[in-house]
């Protein structure tokens, strides 16, 4: 074959003509409220996106041939109009992978998900035993967990995924995940915590230790047949790549839309500073994607900064662009948990008080802590 | 995403005709194109414009080889013989 003018992670840097990697948080609703929760949801925010308006995202989507998108929230079942839109966009070759609590998955419900094809579900477990997953996700959220996967196995869904964030808390259970897992007939995907949203409160308590993030590494490594979202390319530091792309995809490969339409970087940075533009503006989402002054920024080559010296850059690339931002750290330099420690000590000069506090916030307005809860 | 690992199928036959799978859809990119199969959720880069014209050339052409060479010179036939029993491994394409 002719040689290939870049490498395609090159040429995935510079963008595409549609994002490979969609997310969709359909709503900020929600009637948990996780503590490292990404998207800070919790109240419904009176500018949602109605459903025709939803239905009309839908479609360019499907012009633009984005084969699939995940949704997410807040909690999507909560939506009245949810298994309309989603039945929508598979009537329109656009796949649906969403994420749910559970707390909703009844067995009329799993059985509604199970007749279609082009569905995929993922529930969230957060601690392989309630006491984990409780402190992290509030009390009974375990159990209701576990009734959707039951629900799910009931309905003959077939294999859904089972999500976990991973915390310092939670990767001693690695093992004890993949058993549930294979109780339920479910695939296992681990992805990384990130400090946004309300996580950025709860980071420093819940983020993996270095050693834990070596285990995280060689376990995954052993592993191929589980899902990583791509989550863990910072861990390549460590020797051979993980499966995937290996490269921040913000803007290039990945984008949010939020559910008042506004379309993010990515799902980890609900911030204004990475706020591209919204699906209601004219143009469309297609513009905003292919057109807006913060996508086409992204796109440009990006230095390495700091890194430049590194040996590994090319292994990890720098990392997150989102635990950077929110951590205060400098966008071109080290990712705050660089296996090779220079995320700790960048660390060590900022003051917390000088990270990005959120420009988007829909909690509950209760105080919600990790000391509260354990 | 899962992106397809790009496993040749052994029992690729140059010689028999091929089509995309009909759960297929491709997607023209500046690199090539992205195929993506709703079967398997598995997504598959075509990393050349060639490849993706000999790619649709398929439904027409009495075989694969035939359809190589309506896009590439001779020279650059084995490459795109290999790159085509690549994507029978990941049930992009199938025999007809």
């Amino acid at each position: 074959m002719p040689p290939e003018p870049l490498a395609l992670r090159d040429r995935f840097k510079l963008g595409l003509q549609a994002p490979i990697c969609m997310t969709w948080e359909l709503t900020y609703a929600c009637n948990l409220s996780c503590i490292h929760c990404l998207s800070s949801s919790g109240r419904r925010d009176p500018r949602e996106l109605s459903t025709a308006e939803a239905k009309a995202v839908i479609d360019e989507m499907a012009a633009l041939q984005i084969f699939y998108v995940n949704i997410g929230g807040g909690e999507p079942l909560i939506r009245s109009d949810f298994f309309e839109l989603v039945e929508y966009a598979v009537d329109h070759g656009v796949g649906v992978k969403f994420s749910t609590n559970g707390t909703r998955l009844d067995a009329a419900r799993a059985r509604r998900l199970a007749g279609s094809d082009y569905i995929d579900v993922q529930i969230s477990l957060d601690g392989a035993d309630a006491a984990t997953n409780d402190a992290i996700r509030g009390v009974g959220s375990f159990d209701t967990a576990i009734t959707a996967m039951e629900n799910l196995v009931a309905a003959g869904f077939g294999p859904f995924k089972i999500s976990v964030v991973m915390t310092r808390q939670n990767i001693p259970q690695l093992d004890q995940f993949e058993e549930i897992a294979a109780r339920y007939g479910a695939q296992l995907r681990l992805t990384r915590l990130r400090p946004a949203g309300r996580g950025a409160d709860t980071w420093d308590e819940l983020h993996p230790t270095t050693a834990q993030q070596r285990d995280l590494y060689h376990w995954l490594l052993d592993r191929p047949g589980v899902l990583t979202g791509d989550s863990f390319f910072h861990l390549s530091a460590l020797g051979d790549p993980l499966e995937g792309l290996n490269l921040c995809g913000a803007g290039r490969v990945v984008c949010l839309i939020d559910p008042v339409g506004d379309v993010y970087a990515c799902p980890f940075v609900i911030h204004e500073d990475f706020l591209a533009g919204n699906v209601r503006d004219e143009g469309g989402f297609t513009k905003v994607w292919r057109e807006s002054d913060l996508f086409v920024s992204l796109r440009e080559p990006s230095s390495a900064g700091a890194c430049a010296s590194c040996g590994s850059y090319d292994a990890c690339q720098g990392g997150c662009m989102a635990a950077k931002f929110f951590t205060g750290l400098p966008l071109d330099g080290p990712d705050p948990e660089c296996v090779l420690g220079h995320g700790e000590a960048a660390l060590e000069k900022v003051a917390i008080s000088l990270r990005p506090g959120p420009s988007v916030d829909h909690s509950v307005r209760t105080p919600v802590s990790f000391a509260a809860r354990s | 995403m899962t992106v397809a690992s790009g496993v040749t199928d052994p029992h690729f036959d140059v010689g028999r005709a091929w089509r995309l799978d009909p759960q297929v859809a491709l997607r023209d990119e500046e690199f090539g194109a992205l195929a993506y199969h709703y079967g398997t959720r598995r997504l598959v880069f075509l990393k050349s414009r060639d490849l993706v014209e000999i790619v649709r050339g398929l439904e027409e052409a009495p075989s694969a080889r035939a359809a190589i060479g309506q896009v590439v010179d001779d020279e650059s036939v084995p490459a795109y013989e290999a790159a085509l029993a690549r994507l029978a491994g990941s049930e992009i394409i199938r025999a007809a």
